[in-house]
Parts: C-alpha cells; structure tokens; sequence
C-alpha cells in the first residue's frame, strides 16, 4: 500500500513537473528573454527570502525535536567514564550547536541583504589579515581546549584495568557472542583456535592449560555493580566490535589480536528498570562492525546485579567441561591432579 | 591530431598558428576519434560527466531501495521481484546479503566513481587547460587513457552487480577477513574479486589523470599566469591531484595484499581464524594493517573529493557576489595546510580497533587541528558574500548550499574526532550523518554548481534556471531532512550496516522518523531526474549561451561559443591579473577579466598595480 501510494506521489509529481516546466518555457519564449541583465529578475528575491524562511523553519525544526524528544535519543548513562564522555559530549555540542547558529545567521541572511541591486556595487574588500588571524586564532584556542579535555577522559579510560577486578571473556563469531568466565580460581584459561569445533566453540585448549576446567560460558553476561569489569575481547572468524551503549563501552574484536576494554558499571539492571520507567528493560551488547549477513542480529543481554547477587550467581554456574566431560580426557592426567578434579 | 599535444609544451604564441591549423584539420576526424577515443580535455571532460551521472543514478537508486527497508521493514516489496530476482525473498522482503551489497556498492560507486571520477575528473580536465591558458593537457592520451581506464573499472564494477553470488557486500571499506573469506558471506567470493580488479584499473585511470593535472598545472600555464593569479579551482585541482597521487598507491597495495591472501595463500591480514567448520592455516596476519593502508588512502579520499568542489565554490561564490573572493591567500594556505594535514589523520577512522591509545592521543590531536583551515574557508566565504551584489543563479545556490552543509557536517567532525566521544558514536548513525553531509552532499553540490557554472561553456548552450532553482531547493532541502535527523539515531546509538534494528530492545524506537528519512530520501533523490531531464533538455535545446554569461574574469570566458580541440582560435591570451577583480573600485564595470592589462585600467589601479602597469611592455614583450 504505502508502495503504491509512493508510485502515486512520484507521478503526480512528474506530471506536475512537465507542466510547469512547459509554462515556465513559454512564458520565456513570450516575454522574449535574452541571457543577461534581464536574468536578475523576481526570482532573485525569492532565492534570497527563501534562505531567510529556511533559516526559521530548519532551525525551528531543529529546536522542536531536539527538546520534546530527549527522553528517546538520550540514551541513559550507566558507567562511570560514560558520565565524563557524556559531559564532554553534550558541551562540545553545545560549542559547535552555537557555531553552527551564528554561521548560519551570516549565511542565509546575507543572501537577503545583500541580494543583487542593479544601483548598487559590490564593496571592494579581497583581504584582512587582521580578520584572518582573528578567526584562526579563536578556532585554535577553542579546539586546543576541546582536545585537552578528550585527552584527560581518553587517557584515563585507556589506562591498565585495576587490580581489582570482573574479567569476562567476549568472544564473536558469525552471528553470536559467546562470553567465558574464570571460574572458581577466577583465571580465564587459554584458547587456541586450532581447538574450536562444533561443541568446543571457543576453543578452550584443555590439553595445555588445566584453567580451562572450571571455565563457565553462561547466555547472558553478568557483572556487578560498582566494580571495574575487564572485557577481555576476541573474534574467531572475522571483525567484529563490542557494543555496550548504555555503559558508552565499544571495542573491536579482531581475530588474532585480543583487545580489552575495561569500565565500571553503576546502575544495575533494576536500578535501571526503575529509572526509565520500563519494566521489561534489558542492557544489551551489539555488534558494530559489519560481519556478514547476520550483522543486525547479534544481540546478548547483560545483567548488572548488587555484588552480593553477582557472587551468588557465580557460584551458582557449571564449568562449561562438567557439561561436556568428552573433553575432559585431553587433560593431562597429572595436570588434573595438581587442580584437584 | 597526433601532433598537437607535441607542440603544446612550446612556447604557444609562436607556434599559434601552426596550432590553430591542426585544430582545424581535427573537425575532420571522425566518430570515433572526436567523440570516443578523444584526446581533446573537454571531450573527456564531458565522458567524465556523463559516466559520473549514470553511476549517480545507479548509486542514488540504490540508497532508495536500502532506504525502503530501513523506512518501511514490513512494506511488500515483490514488485520489485522483476528487477532483482531472488534477492527479493518470498516473503517479499530485501534479502539480508543483498542489503548489505546495496550498502557496500553505494558506497563504493558515490565515493569513487561519483565523486572522485565525476567530480575531479570531469572538472580538472575540462578547467585546468582553460583557466590556465593551455591548448590540451600535457599528454592528451594519457589523458585519454586515463578515462577508458576508468570506463574499464566501471564495466567490471557494473558486470559485478549482475553475478550469481552478488556484488562485494562487506562495506566500502572492505575490511578483511570479511573480504577476504568467501565463507564469510557470499558477496567476498566473485563479488569481491570483480571489486578488487575494478578498483585496481580505477587506481591507474586516477595516477594517469593525476600525473596529467599536475605537469599541466606546472608547465603550461600561459604568459603571465603565475601561481599567484591561478584560479583557486586550479589550486583545488592541483592539489587535489598531488594528494590522489600519494595515496591512491597505498590503496593499491593495500588491495594487492588482499588479492594475495584471498588467493595466494598469504597471511597479511588473516590469523588464528575458524570458519566454515575448518580453523584456517593463516597465522600471524594483521587485520589492522589492512585497515591502516585502506584509511592512508581513505581519509585523503575525503579531500580528494571536497577540494575540489571547495574550489568550485570559491570561482561561483567570487563571481555571483561580484566580489573578490576573501583572502585569496589564506584560502591558498588554508588548502595546503588542508592537504597536509590530511595525510597525517586517517587513524581517526581507528580508535577502537585495538589500536595503541596513545596513537588515538596524536591522531586525535592532529585531526582537530585540519577543522582550523576548515573555518577558515568557511569564514572567507560568508566575508565574501558580506556586503556583495549577491546573483542567486543555480550555481550560486548551491555552492551556497555547499558552504552550509560543509559547516553542518564539519562541525560533528570535531566530536567525532575526539577519540573519547567516538567510543561511543564510532559506526553508529551519527557518523553516517556527518559524513554525508560534509563529504557526500557538499562534494556533489560542489559538482553541481560546476555543472550550472560552466554548462554554457560545455555545451555552448545555457541550461534553464527556474529547474535549476526548484533542482536546488528540493535538493537542499530534501538532503537535511535525509541526514541531520540521523544524528539524533545516531545518538541513540544506532549502528550503522544494519539490515533491522528490531532485535534489539535499545533501539526498537524511531520508526517514524526512519520512514520520515526514507521519505525524504526517496524525494531527494526523484529531484535528481528534474536534474537529468534539464541537462540533457538543454545540451540540445537550450538557449543559445552569451560568450561570458555570468560576467566572469577568468580565462575560458575569453574562448570562442563554440570552442574546438585547442581552445583558443589565434594566439593564447596573456594574463595581466588575478582573476578576482570584481567590482574594483574606480573601475567602470563590476569585472576586469584577467586578460585586461593594468594599463589599460589606470582609474581604478593601486599605486602598486600603476608601478605594474609601466613594466608591462617590458615584461611581457621578453
């Protein structure tokens, strides 16, 4: 339906084209138009005032949305660097929101005020070093501060995690994230590539690193509120990128070069379903670098819980291995007893 | 024919005559040697365009059927079976992989052949010989080269779209291994073979080009057309030039590695990958050297498509404000400090990819450095239209449009540059919207304003203003409504390269104002045929064009209507100024064409140009 009533507008359109283009050559060819002085004519104050009326209706537009509907393009913030980026976002915006007004003014109100006057010439001014070290300056000096204050944020949230700390495995592959916890020694063991098949998808390597054993990979992600999480990221076929919005979290998941991203969570989940008003909220991982036909489609959810509830789930989770003792065997039997299973 | 670009490098004046004889023996050649295989600058010019415009109708029509999923997923879209075949599914819905070939050709196609061959290949050739007072280019079959090059890329690129398995689909950027592994979508198999052979033959028709604008730009510039009076499009096209021969290399090695590790074996950028069932053999490759040689060329790709249309906008803007245009001088540094800068900045594209975040410190330092040059256009321009005779013709309006949408879309630049802010927008719907504005919309207005500029001098014909007028306001209009509402998507967080966002509960909102940017998507890009209509309408129907219709200073207005292989019928004018004399004062017009000399203009010369004036005969005469 919404089809058809396309192919409507496109052809009224068209036709409503032709028939003004056939009026407007013939009024030409009546009024025996010659290129030139002639040429300035009415439609020339109507370009100009047109600027004018973009300039109330663009901006007015531009207001409008911007204020009735926060709620749905402000994404609420849940990390603790995400506040800091947030503040530096939203006065950057406000910086070059002014610039873009004050340009703007100039730009589509000269057109009116200086349209073309047949009495009247233009005046002469081709250059002002003054002026032009004037606007040199000021962009620098506002820059040079703008850069200063992202340094600060991106050097902090690009530090070493803390000692103290969540360290969550993040591992993509076409189309799905896989996530792998520590376990009870809390290490994540060691992967190898060569080790993934159809039921070992991440390719634990039990063979040389008995760390593996109580190595957990629930469905959904779980960390605790308040304490600094490592995403220790990785892919197995292509690129991919970590996408946690609400905690302002992304980072690329390369096959064969682990990356990391670490933050500190500081709603959790109920905190957050209270916040928004929205009982079903969920916060979610997507992914942010094409990878394929299934791109769109993969989604985890994460859960923030107190710290108390995060232990109690943690304790609560199978080693991936108890659930698939086939590969149990591979362990070196003296590694197993020097772990105790 | 033959001959004629042997003597151009002469000294013109003295060989004119000889010149204008073989200019007249061409008129004879045939078909296929004036219109096919030319070597006359402005017929390439002219093949440039209207390549350019068939691959932006392709490249438009594409956005509009993306568009149509993005605006309206649960529209039935069988009646587009006929065109499409199966990657229309049962269900009537756009196959996933066929969105993302859409995606990827669009871009593609608007970034290099659109813009880059449309743009820059079109006006350098037909400007640069023109405005500096050359017969041809350096080489003209070179030149000629240069675009059945191109025509070769083109062919490839278009028979790609046509195979079994789909064009390439892993974005423009082709990252591999998602581009390199035909287990990874079915778009990296043939798709993406055509696609690295395509950009290849691409690469050689730019370094021909290139290599051309710039031997020409050095040495053929006529008496008196030193670096100071060139036009600030020729200092656009030159550096335009100098930029695309540094880095379009890079590019090429770049896909000569992928070439090698989709079939050769090689590792360059494949490691420790499991797909298809198997764990592959490639060890110890780097998927972030590809993207650090792809963005060497891709971040200078921005400016090799805005320089140019930034120096369209200065010519336009200076002569419908029948006004010098403001600090010629800053507007020339402000260039090179542009083109610099612009090769030191492409790991801006970078920051999350697990690169070294002190490398996101420096990148992120020397990109928010660029946007100062940026602003210093852009104030030159509203100085320039400041107390001017503003003539609103069609060109005029939209690089007026142009200057708007580069502040618009530039100004985003500097919150996505900062490397803390682009954590969270890196590949969302802002960065869509800000490149679309500042590089996309603002180039093709550049190339539009080009194209109503110096249609008259194309085509001997003027093209009709009132479709220009509703062309443009339709256009400018249509384009903010498409991409300033995507930055509140892409504030949300909206990524970009996806087919639907429903499954997600963060961004299962704006429905309405995607079917809005569908909508506006689809009427911006029907306005383009107004467009189309009007250009091929008037190239045989037009009124006839005046010699100088818009009453400017520079060169080519000096040719004849209706000008041959050569440009010039009798001896090349010399040049006594720069091309910026527009409403002087003392002067009686409101233009002093670069061909006046000083002396004859002593009402409205300074002191300085009255010192000129009397040197004149002397330094001309040598």
């Amino acid at each position: 339906m919404i089809i058809l009533i396309a192919i409507a507008i496109v052809l009224v359109l068209g036709i409503l084209f032709g028939v003004i283009y056939r009026i407007l050559t013939l009024t030409d060819i009546a009024q025996k138009r010659q290129v030139g002085e002639q040429d300035i004519d009415i439609s020339n104050n109507v370009n100009a005032l047109l600027f004018g009326l973009l300039f109330f209706i663009g901006f007015g537009a531009f207001g409008w949305y911007s204020i009735t509907t926060t709620d749905m393009y402000i994404l609420p913030v849940a990390s603790e660097h995400g506040v800091r980026t947030d503040g530096l976002f939203w006065f950057t915006m406000a910086i070059i929101t002014t610039a873009l007004v004050l340009v703007h003014i100039v730009l589509f109100f000269s057109p009116l005020m200086f349209r073309y006057q047949k009495n009247r010439r233009a005046h002469w001014f081709p250059h002002d070093n003054k002026m032009e070290l004037i606007w040199t300056i000021i962009p620098a000096i506002v820059l040079a501060g703008l850069v200063v204050r992202g340094w600060f944020i991106w050097d902090d949230i690009t530090q070493p995690a803390p000692k103290e700390r969540v360290e969550v495995e993040v591992m993509g592959r076409q189309f799905s994230w896989q996530v792998r916890y520590g376990g009870k020694d809390g290490e994540i063991g060691r992967y190898d590539f060569r080790k993934i098949d159809a039921i070992n998808s991440m390719g634990m390597d039990f063979k040389n690193d008995p760390k593996n054993l109580d190595d957990f990979t629930p469905r959904e992600i779980h960390i605790p509120k308040g304490k600094p999480v490592l995403l220790k990221i990785r892919a197995r076929d292509v690129l991919h990128s970590v996408f946690l919005p609400h905690f302002r979290v992304k980072m690329d998941a390369v096959p064969g070069m682990p990356t990391s991203f670490w933050f500190t969570p500081t709603k959790t989940t109920k905190e957050m379903r209270q916040e928004t008003g929205n009982e079903k909220f969920n916060y979610e991982l997507a992914c942010t670098e094409i990878c394929g036909s299934g791109h769109f489609a993969m989604r985890m959810i994460v859960v923030v819980d107190e710290p108390e509830d995060y232990k109690k789930w943690y304790a609560e989770q199978t080693p991936w291995v108890e659930m698939n003792a086939d590969y149990m065997k591979e362990t070196y039997p003296d590694l197993r007893l020097a772990n105790n299973y | 024919m033959e001959t004629i670009d042997t003597n151009l490098s002469k000294t013109q004046e003295t060989e004119s005559s000889e010149i204008h004889h073989s200019h007249e023996e061409e008129h004879h050649g045939n078909f296929w040697t004036k219109y096919i295989f030319s070597y006359d600058h402005k017929t390439i010019a002219k093949q440039y365009l209207i390549s350019g415009i068939f691959w932006a109708i392709i490249g438009g029509s594409m956005s509009v059927i993306f568009r149509l999923q993005l605006g309206f997923p649960d529209a039935d879209l069988t009646f587009l079976k006929p065109l499409f075949g199966r990657w229309i599914t049962e269900a009537g819905k756009l196959d996933q992989e066929f969105y993302l070939a859409l995606v990827t050709m669009h871009g593609t196609i608007m970034v290099f052949f659109v813009l880059t061959a449309g743009l820059s290949g079109t006006f350098s050739n037909f400007l640069i010989p023109l405005q500096i007072g050359a017969r041809d280019m350096a080489s003209g079959f070179m030149n000629m080269l240069s675009y059945w090059f191109f025509f070769a890329a083109s062919v490839v690129m278009f028979a790609s779209l046509f195979i079994e398995t789909g064009p390439a689909s892993g974005s423009w950027v082709a990252y591999p291994p998602l581009s390199a592994l035909p287990q990874a979508m079915s778009g990296s198999g043939l798709g993406m073979t055509l696609w690295l052979v395509s950009m290849a033959l691409f690469i050689v028709s730019t370094l021909l080009g290139g290599i051309n604008y710039i031997t020409t730009v050095v040495n053929l510039r006529t008496k008196g057309m030193s670096f100071s009076k060139l036009p600030l499009t020729i200092w656009a096209f030159f550096l335009t030039a100098i930029i695309g021969l540094l880095s379009f290399p890079v590019l090429l090695s770049a896909a000569l590695l992928l070439i090698f590790d989709r079939s050769f074996g090689t590792s360059f950028y494949l490691s420790d990958i499991y797909i298809g069932g198997e764990a592959l053999m490639n060890t110890g490759g780097s998927p972030i050297l590809y993207q650090h040689l792809f963005w060497f060329l891709g971040h200078p790709e921005v400016y090799i498509v805005l320089l140019p249309a930034l120096g369209i906008t200065s010519e336009v803007i200076a002569t419908n404000s029948r006004k010098p245009i403001f600090g010629y001088t800053a507007m020339i540094l402000s260039m090179l400090g542009i083109a610099f800068l612009s090769f030191i900045v492409w790991a801006h594209h970078m920051f999350v990819t697990g690169m070294n975040p002190f490398l996101g410190s420096v990148f992120m330092f020397l990109t928010l450095i660029i946007a100062v040059p940026s602003a210093v256009k852009t104030f030159n321009y509203l100085t320039t239209l400041w107390r001017g005779n503003l003539v609103f013709t069609p060109a005029m309006l939209f690089s007026i449009g142009l200057v708007s949408l580069f502040v618009s879309g530039g100004l985003t630049g500097i919150i996505l540059g900062n490397a803390a802010l682009d954590i969270q927008l890196h590949d969302t719907y802002f960065v869509v919207a800000h490149f679309h504005l500042v590089m996309g919309a603002a180039s093709f207005f550049g190339m539009l304003a080009g194209v109503y500029h110096w249609f008259p001098k194309m085509f001997g014909r003027m093209i009709n203003e009132k479709l220009g007028y509703v062309h443009f306001w339709m256009t400018f209009v249509g384009i903010y409504a498409v991409f300033f509402p995507m930055h509140y998507v892409g504030i949300a967080g909206f990524p970009r390269r996806y087919y639907t966002w429903t499954n997600f509960d963060t961004f299962n909102i704006f429905t309405d104002l995607n079917m809005f940017i569908s909508a506006a998507a689809i009427i911006t890009v029907s306005a383009q045929f107004i467009f189309v209509f009007n250009f091929f309408y008037s190239i045989f129907f037009g009124r006839k064009a005046p010699k100088n219709p818009w009453k400017s200073n520079t060169l080519e207005w000096t040719t004849p209507i209706n000008l041959g292989h050569g440009n010039w019928v009798g001896p090349i004018p010399t040049v006594y100024r720069w091309p910026y004399d527009y409403s002087k004062t003392g002067a009686k017009e409101d233009f002093i064409p670069q061909t006046v000399p000083y002396s004859e203009t002593p009402e409205s010369n300074t002191k300085r140009e009255n010192e000129l004036a009397k040197q004149e005969d002397t330094f001309y005469k040598k």
